[in-house]
């Protein structure tokens, strides 16, 4: 054996005695001390290659950023107009799905959407303005409704909207019939946009709760339209007749889409008043 | 050719009234944008043309509206006339005549409001008009007033430049 192939046999025997005593793991505390040693170093060397890459590209990022960051602003933006569009139409859709089931569960009568684009300037009357008219035969008189319940009548028509006196107003006075109590009175309108009952007959037992619907009765609307429930009642011995509050079923603050019964004519019963 | 602007105007300011600012309630009353947009004109020295901007204003108001034509025709009228008034008298105090210009304006066209519309058969009780339609209803055209003051007087100086006017 020469001496060459000598040292080549101690070296395989200190490397695989090395090995042998690593896989023993007896060198558990030194490999851990030289790795976590070698992570600081590297990290170490990392971080100042960034601060030095950092300062040498930082002006051209700056621009770059400033213009990203104005596009996403105006993406942000558009997106947030998008957001509100959507929020607008999904409650469209919710309130035409509505009307739609309510014009599917009375087939009896024919209805025309409309949508609100104003209201009566003066304070006074509460009067709503509707996108449809003549042109979309529109016709004074016609009763409007929501799937809530009676809204109004159409009091005026144009070529392209119409006018619509709503129940509110204070010049409004609706025959409704009284559910429950089998009874008839009339619905007046009020300055603070609420209605209330009159004419109720005293012997008619109207409890709160009771259903207000229309009679039919003098021709103006058709009857069986919901218009609200009684809420309390003032009931006073010497007086001719009971009152009540009354709870409209349609919310008149956020009226935004309308039905117009195009099938319905109102009967004209002046000439026979006597 | 000037009264040409007070078409557009007029008309933005009755769609405005009927769409936003009928919606901004306080109570039952709200704010009277075409009364304060005439008043506020009609206040302007160098304006000569607040009279064709109530005539205008009234038909504009009248096609919309179910108010008699009388009430709008007087009140409006009633309006410049008492701008045109206080315009001369107290014309140091320009935002103290629109303040009295709005008070006075506001109650004649809605004691006016309540008085046609009674004798025409609307059951309406006198407190609760007083009470929920006219005091707010003046409160928000006073608040309205100073906006809509210093737009006018801007808008007045547009279309009457002072080279011209002196």
């Amino acid at each position: 054996m020469n001496s060459r192939s000598l040292q080549t046999t101690i070296v395989f025997l200190v490397i695989g005695g090395i090995l042998a005593l690593a896989l023993g793991g007896f060198f558990g505390s030194a490999s851990r001390q030289f790795s976590s040693v070698l992570v600081e170093l590297q990290t170490w060397v990392s971080l100042r290659y960034r601060g030095v890459q950092d300062f040498v590209t930082a002006p051209r990022d700056i621009v770059s950023l400033r213009a990203q960051n104005e596009e996403l602003k105006s993406q942000v933006s558009q997106l947030q107009t998008q957001v509100i569009e959507l929020q607008q139409r999904v409650s469209e859709t919710e309130i035409l799905a509505a009307l739609v089931d309510f014009s599917r569960s009375n087939p009896e009568n024919t209805y025309k959407a409309a949508a609100v684009i104003g209201r009566d300037p003066s304070p006074f009357l509460h009067y709503i303005i509707i996108n449809r008219g003549s042109n979309d035969d529109i016709r004074r008189g016609m009763p409007v409704v929501t799937n809530q319940g009676l809204v109004g009548r159409v009091d005026a028509v144009i070529a392209d909207a119409a006018r619509v006196q709503l129940i509110t107003d204070p010049a409004s006075a609706i025959n409704i019939y009284l559910q429950n109590a089998e009874t008839d009175a009339v619905l007046f309108g009020s300055v603070t946009g609420d209605v209330s009952l009159d004419m109720i007959s005293q012997d008619s037992a109207v409890e709160p709760g009771d259903l207000i619907l229309t009679s039919g009765l003098g021709g103006g609307y058709p009857s069986d339209l919901i218009i609200g429930q009684v809420v309390t009642m003032r009931t006073l011995e010497f007086e001719l007749f009971q009152q009540a509050t009354v709870q409209p079923a349609v919310d008149f603050t956020r009226l935004e889409i309308v039905l117009v019964i195009t099938n319905f004519r109102p009967v004209d019963i002046t000439p026979l008043v006597p | 050719m000037r009264n040409i602007v007070a078409f557009p105007l007029l008309l933005l300011a009755v769609i405005l009234q009927s769409s936003v600012v009928s919606q901004i309630k306080l109570l039952s009353g709200y704010a009277d944008l075409p009364l304060l947009m005439l008043g506020a004109w009609a206040l302007q020295k160098r304006v000569k043309s607040a009279w064709h901007w109530a005539a205008l204003g009234c038909v504009l108001l009248g096609f919309i509206s179910t108010m008699p034509w009388l009430v709008l025709v007087i009140g409006y009228f009633a309006v410049v006339f008492i701008a045109q008034t206080l315009q001369k008298r107290v014309w140091q105090a320009p935002l103290l005549a629109m303040f009295s210009v709005t008070f006075i304006g506001t109650l004649f066209l809605n004691l006016l409001s309540f008085s046609v519309l009674r004798v025409l058969g609307t059951p309406f009780v006198f407190a609760d008009v007083i009470g929920l339609i006219t005091l707010p209803s003046l409160l928000l055209n006073m608040l309205f007033s100073i906006p809509v003051y210093a737009f006018m007087r801007d808008l007045a100086r547009w279309v009457y430049p002072a080279e011209e006017y002196e």
